[in-house]
C-alpha cells in the first residue's frame, strides 16, 4: 500500500463544478519551508509501485503510483512516438486496376501492422539490404467464381477474391532472411484488414518495402493503439447521504462505485477506480457539500492497447529502455557541454592572458 | 360539427408525405416538368401558330405542317450502327446530348398533295431525366450500366460536353393590375404588363397626375385623360363612366368628378370624338402598303391590339376592356382615398418564375419562324425559275436546309445569351455550368432561383425576407454580397406550375353561376354584394355568393375534376374572387383540415408507410392539395396539429406537412439550424456548396475539368430528415472530427484550427484533386495534320527525363507519376499548318514542331486517365486526367456546418494532443473564442448529439424545429460515464498534467473546403514583366509580382522612405535609362539628341519605362512632354 494516504490534500487534483483545482504537484524542494522534497533514491523506491491490474493479448491495464506527471507523461509519449516498429513505406505498383487509386491503396498499406520484431532489424539509411528492408508481394486477381447461384448477391460468394485483405500480403525473403527469420516469417499481425475491393477482371500486382521507424514520423510505426493513463479516482464523502437520496446518489457515479446497504441504507465507496468523472452528483443542490471529488495526483492507472508485434507487457519496458536511451544520451551531451564549458572557461582565460600579454 | 372537445390526434409520421411528395416530384421537379411541358404541349401550340408556309411566287402553292414531335436521344455520327447514346458518352465526347424535332408536313407538289413523316427539321438538346431521356424509367442497374448516378437530380442539359443548367427566372407577373404609390411625386399608379401567347409584351399604366386620371402607354405620344380613354373604349355617357369607375362611392364620385371636366373641356363627348383624340396621338407603325388611314381607326386599332393586349376584343366588343380600365381606375381610386391599398411588387404571389421550357419555347419560336423564312425564300427562288426539269418538290427543299435550328439551341445554351429580337429580348447569363464541386453544389444550382432585378440598385425591398415565401423560398440560403436576396433558394417542397388551360375553367366558372361582367353596369359590379371575377388577370364575372363559389370550384379541385394547380381565393379588399392557372406561380402541397380534424389520418400513414399509397393518392382522394402564394394567404394554416382551431372565423383549413420543408435542399444539411443565430445558417448555405466530398456514384468515371474529392468521406453523425432525402447520406462531404473545443498554443487564434498530425497520417482530409487536359489532334484545310510522336531518342539511345513517361503511342502511361516540367502528350504541329498554297492532298509536309503538353503544377501528379474519341466534326480528341493526392496543410480551410470555418493554423503530433480519460486524442482543436460572437448554439448540440451517437452506436438527427432533444442526448452521456454537459477532463499531452478547465469535447461534422494553400501560395524574387510597360507581370497565373499598391505607397511616403519607395516603384520594377536633352528636354538616344542635333547637353537618366512609355505615347497625339533637368 502507498505510504500516504489517498486523503492527503496534496496529493489530490480536486474535482469541483466548473473547474479541476490543485492540478501541479507543490512538492518540489523549497515550496514547503522546513519540509525536504529534494529528489531521494530511497524514498523513491519505496513510494514507486507498477502493479499489473489486467492482461489480454492485445491490451494491458496497470497502476504506475508514486511518480511525477512528466514521468508518466514521458512513457506515454515513448509509446506513442518513439518506440520504432516495421511498416511498409515504399509501394511499387506493377499493376493496380482495381477502383482504389495507388496513393490511397499505398496509404493503406502502410497502415498494416507488421508481426516482425523491430529489435531485429536496422533502421534503413538509404540503402536498402536485407538487414532493413522486408519485401512483401501482394498479387490479387478477382475471378467470377464458377457455379455461383444466378441471384445471388453476395460478392463473397460470386466472385474469387473479391477484397484484398492483409493475408494476401505473402513475404518474399531476401537474402539470409529466410534462415534469420525462419521460426517467425513476417507477416500481418492482423489477417482481416480490408485492404482493396475487386470485381472481375481487376487486379492488384504490387511490391513493398518495409522499413523500420518510429511513430513521430508517421502513425503507422507507432506500436500502439492508444496509450494513455489517467488518475485514481477520489471520492470523499463529508456527511452521511440521507437515505432516501442513497439511490439516486449511487446513480451519479458509474456501477460498481458505490455500494448501498440494503437496509441501512449507509452509503459506501467500493470501488473508486471504477469512477469515470462524470461529476453527476455535482449537478444535483441536495448533495451540495455532502461529497468531494478529487483524483489522485501520482496514482496512474495505464492502459496501452496494441496491434503490433510487440506483446503488450513488453511494450512498457520496451519504452523505459527507449527512455534510458535518452537519459544516457542526454547523460553525455551534458557532460561533453560540461568539458566544453570548463575548456571555453580555460580558453577565455588565455585569450584574456594574451591580450594582456599583447597591451603590455 | 365535431366535437370541439375531442383533441386531434396527431398524426405521427404524416412527414412520410414529404418522401413520397419526393418520390414523385423529385428534389428538379420544376425544372423537368416544365421541359416536359414545352416538348409535349408547348412545341405543338407554337407549330400551331405558324403552321403554313406559301410562296410570293406562285399562290398556289403551300406546305402546312400537321405535327410536330420529339425523337429520342441518337449519336449523330454518320456511320454508326448503334444509335442509342447516352449523357455519359455525351459529357465525355464533348458532344451534346439532343434528339431530333420531327414534323409531319403535306404540301403541294404539281396538282398533288404530298404528305411527309418524320422530316428532321433540327436537333434540341434533351434535358436529362425529363421524358425524352434515355434515363428516365430506368432503375439502379440499368443507371450504372449507362454510367450514370442514380441519386443525380437531371434537369440540365449537355451542351458541347459541358453541363449546362437554366436557372429560374424570377418575374412580376404578367397581366395583373399592380397599384403602386409614389410618395415624393404624390402619383398613384396602376400598372399592367400584358403578355398574350404570341409573345406580345406591353405595358399599360393608369396613372394620376395633378388630380387628374390618365391611361398611359407606350403607343400613344401623351397621356389620355381617362374618361376620354373610357369614352374611346365605348361607355358613352358620364354617368355610365362614373358608375363603371367610382360606382355608387360617394368619395370616389368626388375623386373622379374632375376628370369628367377635363373631357368635357377638351370638347370631347362622344366615342368618335375619341377615337379622334387618341387617333391623333398614336404612334403609327408606317405601313408601306394600302392608302391611309383615318386616325380614328389607328386608334381604334391600337386600343384593340396594343393597350391591354391580354383582354381579348372579340368583333370589336369593347366591353371586356372597358370594364377592365375601369377596374384599373378605380383601383386608382382606392389608392388615392386609402393609401393602404396599394399592392407590394415583392409579394411572392404577385412573382411568376420562368422555366426552362419556357426560355426553350421561346427560343424555339423565333428559331422556328427564322426557319420557315429561310424556307419560304429558298422555295421562292426555285419557283422563280420560269423551267425545270422535273416536277417541284419542296420536301426536298425541307430536309436539305441546314442547321439552324440546331445551331440556334446549341449556342443559346452554351453561352447563356438569349436574344431574340422579335421578342425584344435581350438576355445574356441564362445558363450556367452546372457546378459539380459537391453533389451539394449541383443541386443547389437545380434550385435556385435568379431574379431579373438589377445587381448594382441599392434598394433594399426585393433583396428583404417577404414573409410570404414562407414554405416556398428558403430563408436561409441566399448569397453573400452583391447578389444577396436577389439569388434565392426553392424549399423542399415548391413545385412550380405549368400552364393550364383557361377556356374550361372559365366555362366551368359560368356554370357555378357566374354572371356575366359584360352585362353588368357599374352599380352592379361595385354592389357591396358582388365580388368580381378575374381568370388570369382578365375580368369575367360577378358573383353574390363568393365564399360559395370559392367552396364549390375547390371541391371540384379536390374532386380532381380541374386541375390540382389551379388557385382559387377572394381578396376582400378588392372585393374579388381570383383564379389562377398560369404557369410559374410557386405552390406547395398542404394536409387539408375539415371540422378540426386533419384529413390524413394515421391509417393513412400506416399505408403510405407500406408503400400501398403513393402522393399522387393522396392528392386524388383530397386529403392533401396544393396552395399557390395567393391563394395560402387565403388560408388558415396550422403549424401542428395542437395549432387547429376548430371554428369562428379563424378556422383551420389546413395543416403544414412539416415544418422543416420551409428549408431547401442545402440549408436543410444544417444540424440543429434553429438553434444558430440565422446569418451562420446564410453562410453554411455558401460553404456547403464549396466541401469537398463525394459528388457522384459515376466521379470516377468522369473527365470534368477540375474535380474535389475526398478520400475517406463519412456519413455525418448528426442528420436531418433532409439529408436523408436528397441522399448526402450516400453522397457525404466531410468527416466527423472529434473536437476539443479550447485553445492551444496561440496558433489558433481568428478561427485557425489545430490538426493532429497522426490523424493526417491515417487519412483525415485527405482529398484528390484531378485536372482535365485537353488537346485536339486537328485536320489542317491543306491536308496536313498533328500527330502524335513517341519521346525523341537522345544521342545515346536514352530519352530525356521529362520525356520518360511517353509510351510510344506519344501520350503518358495510366498511373504514370508526372513531375513539374514532364510530357505527357507528345504533340507535333506541322510547320505548314495554315499555308494552304501547297498541295491539298497533304503530302507536302515540311516538317513538325512539337506543341507538346507539359505539367504545369509544383507538385507530383498521377496520370490517372487518358481518353481517345472523335468529336462531332471528326476531330480527334485527347483528353487527359491527372490526379494529386493531398494531406491537409497549414493554411487549409476547414467548416463546421454552422457556418464556422477556419484554416489550419498548426499540425500537432499525437503525443502532443490532449487525451482524455479513455485516451482518446482530438481530430482537432477549435479556439472557443469562435463560439461567443457567432452565437452558434446548434454546433454545440451537434457535439453533444454526435457524442451520445457515438456512444450509443446510433447516428441522432437535428432535423430544423425537431430532431433528437438536447436533454434526452445529456442524459445519454451521462449513464454511459460522461459529463451531463459534454465536457471531459483532459490531461495536457505536453505536461501530463490535467487541465484546469473542463474540455467541451465530441465529434462534430467538418467539412474540407476548396480552398487549399497549395494552389494559392504564390512568391517571386525575379520573373516575367509585361511587354508593353516592363512592369511585372499580375497573377499568380502568370507567376506575377505582388503589388506595392497606392495605400502602401501612402505608407511609405508618409514615413519618408524616399530611397525604399523609389526602389519599389522604380528599381525593381521598371528602370529605363534614357537620354534627355537638358536644353529641348526631349528624349534622345545614345548620348544624340535629334531635335537639337548635338551630344552637348545630354544627360541619363533612369525613369520608369512606363514613364518613357507615356512620353512616346502622349507624343503620339502631338503633345510634347518636356523634362526639366536640374542638378540636386
Amino acid at each position: 500500500m502507498a505510504t500516504r494516504s489517498l486523503n492527503d490534500p496534496r496529493r489530490q487534483v480536486k474535482v469541483g463544478t466548473e473547474r479541476v483545482y490543485d492540478v501541479a504537484n507543490t512538492e518540489f524542494p523549497g515550496n514547503y519551508p522546513g519540509e525536504d522534497h529534494s529528489w531521494n533514491l530511497k524514498k523513491f523506491r519505496k513510494d514507486l509501485k507498477v502493479e499489473i491490474q489486467r492482461l489480454s493479448r492485445r491490451s494491458v491495464e496497470f497502476d504506475l503510483v508514486g511518480v511525477d506527471a512528466s514521468i508518466a507523461n514521458a512513457f506515454r509519449r515513448i509509446l506513442i512516438a518513439e518506440v520504432p516498429t516495421i511498416a511498409i513505406e515504399h509501394v511499387y505498383v506493377w499493376n493496380n486496376t482495381s477502383v482504389i487509386h495507388d496513393e490511397v491503396l499505398a496509404q493503406r498499406l502502410g497502415l498494416v501492422p507488421l508481426d516482425v520484431d523491430p529489435s531485429q532489424m536496422e533502421y534503413h539509411n538509404g540503402v536498402a539490404t536485407d538487414r532493413n528492408t522486408l519485401v512483401f508481394r501482394l498479387q490479387v486477381a478477382c475471378e467470377r467464381r464458377k457455379g455461383a447461384a444466378r441471384e445471388e448477391t453476395d460478392p463473397e460468394k460470386l466472385y474469387k477474391n473479391s477484397n484484398v485483405l492483409a493475408k494476401h500480403l505473402t513475404w518474399v525473403p531476401q537474402g539470409e532472411q529466410e534462415s534469420f527469420f525462419a521460426d517467425h516469417p513476417p507477416k500481418p499481425t492482423n489477417d482481416n484488414i480490408l485492404l482493396a475491393k475487386l470485381r472481375p477482371g481487376q487486379e492488384i500486382e504490387i511490391e513493398l518495402h518495409a522499413i523500420k521507424g518510429q511513430g513521430n514520423e508517421h502513425a503507422k510505426w507507432s506500436p500502439v493503439g492508444t496509450a494513455s493513463y489517467r488518475l485514481l479516482p477520489n471520492i470523499q464523502i463529508h456527511r452521511p447521504i440521507p437515505p432516501p437520496l442513497a439511490e439516486k446518489f449511487q446513480k451519479c457515479f458509474s456501477p460498481g462505485v458505490i455500494s448501498v446497504d440494503p437496509t441501512t441504507k449507509e452509503v459506501k465507496v467500493a470501488d473508486p477506480r471504477r469512477e469515470t468523472m462524470s461529476r453527476e452528483v455535482l449537478r444535483h443542490p441536495e448533495f451540495e457539500g455532502m461529497v468531494s471529488l478529487s483524483r489522485i495526483r501520482d496514482f496512474f492507472l495505464f492502459k496501452i492497447e496494441t496491434e503490433s508485434a510487440y506483446p503488450p507487457e513488453r511494450l512498457f519496458t520496451e519504452a523505459v529502455t527507449v527512455f534510458r536511451d535518452k537519459v544516457k544520451r542526454l547523460k553525455v551531451a551534458a557532460q561533453a557541454l560540461a568539458v566544453e564549458a570548463a575548456q571555453a572557461r580555460e580558453g577565455e582565460a588565455d585569450a584574456d592572458a594574451d591580450a594582456a600579454m599583447e597591451t603590455d | 360539427m365535431a366535437d370541439p372537445s375531442s383533441v386531434p390526434q396527431s398524426v405521427e409520421d404524416k412527414w412520410l408525405l414529404l418522401p413520397a411528395f419526393l418520390r414523385v416530384k423529385g428534389l428538379v421537379k420544376q425544372h423537368i416538368d416544365s421541359f416536359n411541358y414545352f416538348v409535349d404541349t408547348d412545341l405543338k401550340n407554337i407549330l400551331k401558330a405558324n403552321n403554313k408556309v406559301t410562296s410570293d411566287v406562285d399562290p398556289k402553292f403551300w406546305l402546312k405542317y400537321t405535327d410536330i414531335r420529339v425523337g429520342r436521344p441518337d449519336r449523330t455520327d454518320a456511320e454508326t450502327m448503334n444509335r442509342a447514346i447516352t449523357p455519359h458518352e455525351c459529357r465525355l465526347r464533348d458532344t451534346t446530348y439532343s434528339a431530333p424535332i420531327l414534323v409531319t408536313v403535306s404540301y403541294t407538289r404539281g396538282k398533288y398533295v404530298v404528305k411527309k413523316q418524320n422530316v428532321q427539321i433540327g436537333r434540341m438538346p434533351i434535358m436529362l431525366r425529363s421524358n425524352k431521356c434515355v434515363l428516365t424509367g430506368m432503375n439502379y442497374d440499368q443507371l450504372a450500366r449507362a454510367i450514370e448516378c442514380p441519386l443525380d437530380p437531371g434537369g440540365y442539359f449537355i451542351v458541347k460536353g459541358t453541363e449546362k443548367v437554366i436557372l429560374v427566372q424570377e418575374q412580376l407577373s404578367k397581366n395583373r393590375i399592380i397599384v403602386e404609390r409614389d410618395p415624393t411625386k404624390g402619383i398613384v399608379q396602376a400598372s399592367v404588363t400584358s403578355s398574350t401567347h404570341g409573345g406580345l409584351k406591353s405595358k399599360s399604366y393608369v396613372v394620376t397626375k395633378k388630380g387628374h386620371i390618365y391611361l398611359r402607354h407606350n403607343s400613344i405620344h401623351e397621356d389620355v385623360p381617362i374618361v376620354i380613354a373610357l369614352k374611346a373604349l365605348g361607355l358613352q355617357s358620364d354617368k355610365e363612366i362614373l358608375l363603371a369607375t367610382a360606382g355608387n362611392t360617394e368619395a370616389f364620385k368626388s375623386i373622379f368628378s374632375p376628370n369628367l371636366e377635363e373631357a368635357a373641356k377638351l370638347g370631347v363627348f362622344t366615342r368618335q370624338q375619341a377615337l379622334d383624340y387618341i387617333g391623333a396621338r398614336v404612334k403609327i407603325n408606317r405601313r408601306v402598303i394600302g392608302p391611309r388611314r383615318p386616325p380614328w381607326e389607328d386608334a381604334l386599332e391600337a386600343l384593340a391590339t396594343v393597350v391591354l393586349a391580354h383582354v381579348p376584343v372579340e368583333g370589336l366588343d369593347f366591353r371586356p376592356k372597358a370594364v377592365f380600365v375601369a377596374t384599373m381606375t378605380r383601383r386608382v381610386l382606392m389608392a388615392v382615398q386609402d393609401e393602404k391599398l396599394v399592392d407590394d411588387r415583392d409579394y411572392v404571389g404577385n412573382k411568376r418564375l420562368e422555366l426552362a421550357g419556357q426560355l426553350l419555347a421561346l427560343l424555339f419560336e423565333d428559331l422556328f419562324k427564322r426557319f420557315n423564312t429561310e424556307l419560304k425564300s429558298s422555295i421562292d427562288k426555285v419557283l422563280k425559275k420560269p423551267s425545270r426539269t422535273s416536277e417541284f418538290d419542296a420536301g426536298q427543299t425541307l430536309q436539305f436546309m441546314g442547321d439552324h435550328i440546331t445551331a440556334g439551341f446549341v449556342r443559346a445554351i452554351s453561352t447563356g445569351n438569349w436574344s431574340l429580337k422579335r421578342f425584344k429580348m435581350e438576355r445574356a447569363g441564362v445558363t450556367h455550368v452546372l457546378s459539380r464541386l459537391s453533389f451539394i453544389a449541383a443541386l443547389g444550382m437545380m434550385t435556385r432561383i435568379s431574379s431579373q432585378f438589377e445587381k448594382t440598385r441599392k434598394v433594399s425591398g426585393p433583396r428583404a425576407l417577404q414573409p410570404s415565401q414562407w414554405g416556398m423560398l428558403c430563408p436561409s440560403d441566399t448569397p453573400e454580397g452583391e447578389a444577396c436576396g436577389l439569388v434565392k433558394n426553392l424549399a423542399l417542397m415548391t413545385h412550380i406550375t405549368t400552364d393550364v388551360e383557361e377556356e374550361p375553367i372559365m366555362r366551368l366558372a359560368f356554370m357555378l353561376g357566374l354572371e356575366d361582367v359584360c352585362l353588368a353596369t357599374g352599380a352592379e359590379m361595385y354592389d357591396h354584394n358582388n365580388f368580381m371575377v378575374h381568370v388570369n388577370g382578365m375580368i369575367i364575372g360577378l358573383t353574390r355568393t363568393p365564399l360559395h363559389f370559392v367552396a364549390k370550384l375547390r371541391k371540384l379541385r379536390r374532386a380532381g375534376r380541374i386541375s390540382e394547380f389551379v388557385s382559387v381565393y377572394i381578396n376582400h379588399h378588392h372585393r374579388a374572387v381570383y383564379i389562377a392557372c398560369d404557369g410559374g406561380r410557386i405552390c406547395r402541397p398542404l394536409i387539408i383540415v375539415e371540422r378540426g380534424q386533419s384529413l390524413v389520418t394515421a391509417e393513412h400513414v400506416v399505408l403510405l408507410r407500406a408503400g400501398k399509397m403513393t402522393f399522387d393518392a393522396f392528392l386524388k382522394l383530397g386529403l392533401v392539395e396544393y396552395l399557390d402564394v395567393n391563394e395560402e394567404n387565403d388560408s388558415r394554416i396550422a403549424l401542428y396539429e395542437r395549432d387547429i382551431v376548430f371554428s369562428g372565423p379563424g378556422r383551420t383549413t389546413h395543416l403544414e406537412i412539416e415544418p422543416f420543408t420551409i428549408l431547401g435542399a442545402v440549408a436543410g444539411l444544417i444540424p440543429y439550424p434553429h438553434h444558430n443565430q440565422s446569418p451562420r445558417n446564410t453562410y453554411q448555405c455558401a460553404m456547403g456548396k464549396q466541401a469537398i466530398g463525394a459528388i457522384a456514384y459515376n466521379q470516377l468515371n468522369r473527365i470534368d475539368t477540375l474535380l474535389y474529392l475526398l478520400v475517406y468521406p463519412q456519413k455525418p453523425m448528426v442528420k436531418t430528415r433532409t439529408i436523408e432525402l436528397v441522399g448526402y447520406e450516400s453522397l457525404p462531404a466531410g468527416q466527423n472530427a472529434t473536437v476539443a473545443v479550447m485553445s492551444y498554443s496561440g496558433y489558433d487564434i481568428e478561427d485557425a484550427l489545430i490538426l493532429n498530425k497522426s490523424s493526417l497520417d491515417r487519412g483525415y482530409g485527405r482529398c484528390q484533386v484531378m485536372r482535365k487536359n485537353v488537346t485536339m489532334i486537328r485536320k489542317y484545310p491543306n491536308g496536313t495534320y498533328d500527330r502524335l510522336a513517341d519521346a525523341p531518342q537522345e544521342e545515346n539511345g536514352g530519352v530525356q527525363k521529362r520525356y520518360d513517361i511517353i509510351q510510344p503511342d506519344g501520350i503518358a502511361g495510366v498511373g504514370e507519376r508526372v513531375d513539374p516540367g514532364d510530357i505527357y502528350v507528345n504533340k507535333q504541329t506541322p510547320t505548314n499548318a495554315n499555308d494552304n498554297t501547297a498541295g491539298m492532298d497533304g503530302s507536302v509536309v515540311a516538317s513538325y514542331r512539337n506543341t507538346p503538353m507539359s505539367y504545369k503544377s509544383p507538385v507530383a501528379g498521377y496520370i490517372d486517365k487518358v481518353l481517345l474519341t472523335e468529336t462531332e466534326n471528326d476531330n480527334t480528341l485527347v483528353k487527359v486526367l491527372i490526379r494529386q493526392t493531398r494531406r491537409p496543410e497549414l493554411g487549409d480551410k476547414f467548416s463546421s456546418r454552422h457556418g464556422q470555418k477556419g484554416v489550419c493554423g498548426l499540425i500537432v503530433n499525437q503525443e502532443d494532443m490532449p487525451f482524455n480519460d479513455q485516451g482518446v486524442c482530438p481530430d482537432s482543436i477549435m479556439n472557443p473564442h469562435g463560439f461567443p460572437s457567432r452565437m452558434t448554439v446548434g454546433k454545440m448540440i451537434e457535439l453533444i448529439s454526435g457524442k451520445a451517437g457515438v456512444l450509443t452506436g446510433k447516428l441522432r438527427y437535428g432535423t430544423a424545429f425537431g430532431g433528437s432533444k438536447v436533454e434526452d442526448m445529456s442524459k445519454l452521456l451521462m449513464e454511459h460515464g460522461f459529463s451531463y454537459s459534454g465536457k471531459d477532463m483532459l490531461t495536457s499531452g505536453i505536461t501530463g498534467e490535467s487541465l484546469e478547465a473542463f474540455v467541451f469535447f465530441g465529434p462534430i461534422y467538418y467539412q474540407k473546403l476548396k480552398h487549399m494553400v497549395m494552389d494559392k501560395m504564390h512568391a517571386r524574387a525575379r520573373g516575367p514583366r509585361a511587354t508593353l510597360t516592363r512592369q511585372p507581370t499580375e497573377g499568380r497565373s502568370r507567376d506575377g509580382g505582388l503589388r506595392l499598391g497606392e495605400m502602401e505607397r501612402d505608407c511609405l511616403i508618409g514615413y519618408g522612405a524616399t530611397q525604399l519607395l523609389l526602389e519599389r516603384l522604380m528599381i525593381s520594377s521598371d528602370k529605363f535609362e534614357v537620354c534627355a536633352c537638358e536644353t529641348c528636354g526631349l528624349m534622345g538616344y545614345n548620348g544624340w539628341c535629334p531635335y537639337c542635333k548635338t551630344s552637348q547637353k545630354v544627360a541619363k537618366l533612369t525613369i520608369p519605362y512606363a514613364a518613357k512609355l507615356l512620353f512616346q505615347e502622349l507624343m503620339a497625339m502631338n503633345v510634347m512632354p518636356r523634362m526639366v533637368l536640374e542638378d540636386v
